[in-house]
């Protein structure tokens, strides 16, 4: 457990290795991240990493999680042997506020006293035997993640827990003799309705005199009788109120408290030299440029087309040998395989299918490698800064750019991280345009698109028509985002509950560390391989089948795909999808990508593949390139209709797991089908708009 | 120096927080990050347009936005 920013997951990574499960809390998707680390030779033991949190009084959704957990620790439920405290060393205080908290808990608590190396670049030193007395832990282990080390030590503190014994608090809370018997009614109140020790029960009572919410808890998790609740909620109501009329501040009762001891403590221990605010860090610094009033934003603007540019580059060697290694191995089943159903399926379905998506890989790994980096370097959190004004304007929160960032790479991922945004409006208006952010599944399609039909040609000297293009494409989806935001953000009503808040801690700047960054990459490009790779193995053989049957016995001769099962939905929705520029095939098309969206570009391998009956795989493109309209003569694909195919990718409301995730975070269904219906118009309009509109302006 | 709010802070000074104003609904969430009577801060950036704010407390730096520092009364 520890503050956001203190390298929490950094030493649950470096515990766990790569024995780690990410699942999601029922109901509410958030991560849950348990895994096994390997402490000795013969020891493991079960480590859960609960998400970052400043206090155990639940504010957002994620401190709610741990405050759900707290609590049922406090009832004797599920307790751990041990709580890793991690503690940023370079913010002592702050940090050390929720580990003084988790001291009521009664659980024996180990000290990961982590980022010394920064401490000690500062040439400070803190001496953990002090601390340990101090907090009465079991033990204080100075560490570095980043540095990797103190990690041995820190496995050996957890084999050591059986045999130390406990050592006492050496601080104490002050608590003002005026609230004292107010306070203690409650105490007394926790003690004998839930069993808690006097620590705990002053602890607790506290927290609940200052924060309403800390006794609503209770309630939501049913752990006491509903008269016990009216009654804790009197007592805490009358204290409150007798602090009012005192003139004391009772919201700030805990944490004035607990500050007021640890402050005096650290003092006099001489843990901490006073800490200074006069001191001007390095990250100070950069941030007078990064954040500067204009420069910053240019530098951001900068920056994102050097990304989208980047992936254009840099991705197409890689993609070249994908693409010749996928069709070695086809030829080499089609050496080994005689000709039939068997061997039509694997080729023709199967290994074009997923051919076809493995080709976007490096593409979508250079994107992650992107975003990766700008949020281990602390520079997300900059961006946020800069962008919360805009943000505001439009209905979202400065804390929304990056969900909406990460809907660059997947929409789902994205929708999860909203779950740091306290004010429940502000969190539904970005989980609703998320989608519209172009995922990495959409590139795949503009990729092939502009590949195929937009000129490889300079403009005004410096830009590319191609990249330029998809910049367009990109800011498109952002843009209308952000118009819909504003819309949306006028209609609903504002629910009964605190404004948002945009409190947010502007973390120093750090190289991220090359070993993380491979881990997440490999970690989500396994993640889109398998969870794109199942759907489109499964939606690669229905699509082969409903493209090859049903097959009449023509000695043998494959069927022409219009007659097809497939074939005939495609025709059934031609009339629909003609304004567009759309034909029949890319009707079958837009229905597979409600599967996934870049399981079109696998489609259209299919068709292809199949309608040609040869034993050769085809290119897309090179299909795409040759496919002649029967009724004009001329090619099928322009550059029109690649734009307007684009456009409705931008749009259209596709990748039914994008659905499934908001059922879960908003709680019900309502919002994904406004989702489908406002998403599904947007992009016929857009489409039909691009096209007609570029018919009417003389443009085929 | 007489009780000002935190927004009216110019860039670069120092002061002491002394409290929150009457109606201050976020006091919860920023004193449990140790933003409370008695600790100095540091104005570090201003934003163009009543932007947020960035602040030093504490040896951390934190972002508010304009209206919410003027919840904080320092002097």
């Amino acid at each position: 457990m520890g503050n956001p920013n203190s390298g929490k997951t950094a030493i649950f990574n470096l515990l766990t290795g790569m024995n780690l499960k990410v699942s999601n809390y029922p109901g509410i998707t958030v991560e849950m991240r348990r895994g096994t680390a390997r402490i000795s030779e013969e020891h493991r033991v079960d480590i859960m990493d609960l998400p970052g949190t400043y206090s155990l009084t639940p504010e957002s959704m994620d401190e709610r999680i741990v405050a759900q957990h707290v609590l049922h620790w406090m009832h004797g439920q599920d307790k751990p042997q041990a709580i890793i405290s991690v503690v940023d060393a370079g913010n002592l205080s702050r940090n050390l506020y929720l580990t003084s908290q988790l001291l009521d808990l009664d659980i024996p608590i180990i000290i990961a006293l982590n980022m010394m190396d920064r401490v000690r670049r500062r040439k400070q030193n803190i001496n953990p035997e002090t601390l340990q007395k101090l907090f009465g832990v079991m033990a204080v282990i100075p560490m570095s993640a980043r540095e990797k080390w103190g990690i041995v030590q820190l496995k050996e503190a957890i084999i050591d827990l059986n045999i130390k014994t406990k050592v006492s608090l050496g601080m104490k809370l002050q608590i003002p003799d005026a609230i004292n018997d107010k306070l203690l009614l409650i105490v007394e109140f926790f003690q004998k309705k839930c069993g808690y020790s006097k620590d705990l029960a002053l602890g607790q009572s506290l927290r609940a005199i200052s924060r309403k919410s800390a006794v609503d808890i209770y309630q939501e998790q049913n752990i006491i009788s509903g008269e016990e609740i009216i009654e804790l909620h009197k007592l805490r109501d009358k204290a409150a109120s007798v602090m009012d009329e005192l003139g004391m501040n009772h919201k700030i009762l805990e944490a004035t408290i607990r500050y007021d001891m640890l402050d005096r403590a650290l003092v006099k221990k001489n843990i901490i030299i006073q800490e200074e605010v006069q001191s001007v860090s390095r990250s100070e610094k950069a941030d007078q440029v990064l954040t500067h009033p204009w420069l910053g934003p240019v530098i951001f603007i900068t920056l994102l087309y050097v990304i989208f540019q980047s992936i254009f580059t840099f991705a197409s060697m890689p993609m070249n040998w994908i693409d010749g290694g996928v069709s070695i191995i086809g030829n080499y089943f089609i050496q080994i395989i005689p000709p039939g159903i068997l061997r039509n399926l694997l080729i023709e379905g199967v290994i074009a299918g997923v051919g076809a998506i493995l080709i976007f890989l490096p593409q979508i790994l250079i994107l992650m490698f992107f975003l990766t980096i700008l949020e281990d370097s602390g520079y997300m959190a900059r961006i946020a800064f800069l962008m919360d004004r805009i943000m505001n304007k439009i209905g979202l929160h400065g804390k929304s750019v990056l969900p909406l960032m990460s809907g660059y790479a997947c929409a789902i991922p994205g929708i999860m991280a909203t779950r740091t945004i306290d004010n429940w409006k502000e969190r539904l208006i970005t989980i609703l345009v998320l989608p519209l952010m172009s995922c990495s599944a959409r590139l795949p399609v503009y990729t092939l698109m502009i590949g195929a039909f937009i000129p490889n040609k300079q403009v005004m000297g410096i830009f590319n028509l191609q990249g330029i293009t998809m910049v367009v494409m990109y800011f498109l989806g952002t843009v209308t985002a952000m118009g819909i935001a504003a819309i949306i953000s006028r209609f609903i009503k504002e629910k009964k509950q605190s404004r948002s808040s945009f409190i947010m801690e502007l973390p120093p700047y750090r190289i991220p560390m090359v070993q993380s960054v491979i881990r997440q990459l490999f970690i989500r490009g396994k993640l889109f391989v398998i969870n794109a790779g199942k759907i489109i193995m499964a939606i690669s053989i229905i699509l082969w089948f409903l493209a090859s049957f049903p097959q009449f016995e023509t000695n043998g001769d494959p069927i022409t795909i219009h007659k097809s099962y497939a074939g005939r939905i495609g025709h059934a929705i031609e009339p629909l999808i003609q304004p567009l520029g759309f034909d029949w095939k890319i009707g079958v098309g837009l229905i597979t990508s409600f599967a996934a969206r870049e399981v079109v570009v696998s489609t259209l391998a299919t068709l292809y593949n199949v309608e040609d009956g040869g034993d050769n795989i085809i290119g897309i493109t090179e299909a795409l390139k040759k496919d002649i309209n029967p009724d004009t003569g001329s090619s099928r694909y322009t550059p029109l209709v690649a734009l307007s195919i684009m456009v409705f990718y931008v749009y259209a409301a596709q990748c039914m797991a994008t659905f499934a995730i908001v059922k879960n975070e908003t709680n019900s269904w309502k919002w994904p089908i406004y989702m489908i219906i406002y998403m599904t118009s947007l992009a016929y309009l857009g489409s039909l708009t691009v096209y007609q509109g570029g018919l009417l302006l003389g443009y085929t | 120096m007489s009780v000002i709010p935190l927004n009216s802070l110019t860039t670069g000074n120092t002061a002491i927080i002394k409290g929150f104003t009457d109606n201050a609904h976020l006091q919860s969430r920023m004193v449990e990050m140790g933003v409370l009577p008695g600790v100095k801060v540091r104005m570090i950036k201003k934003t163009p347009f009543h932007g947020p704010l960035e602040i030093k407390i504490r040896s951390y730096h934190l972002s508010l936005r304009w209206e919410d520092a003027g919840q904080i009364l320092v002097s």
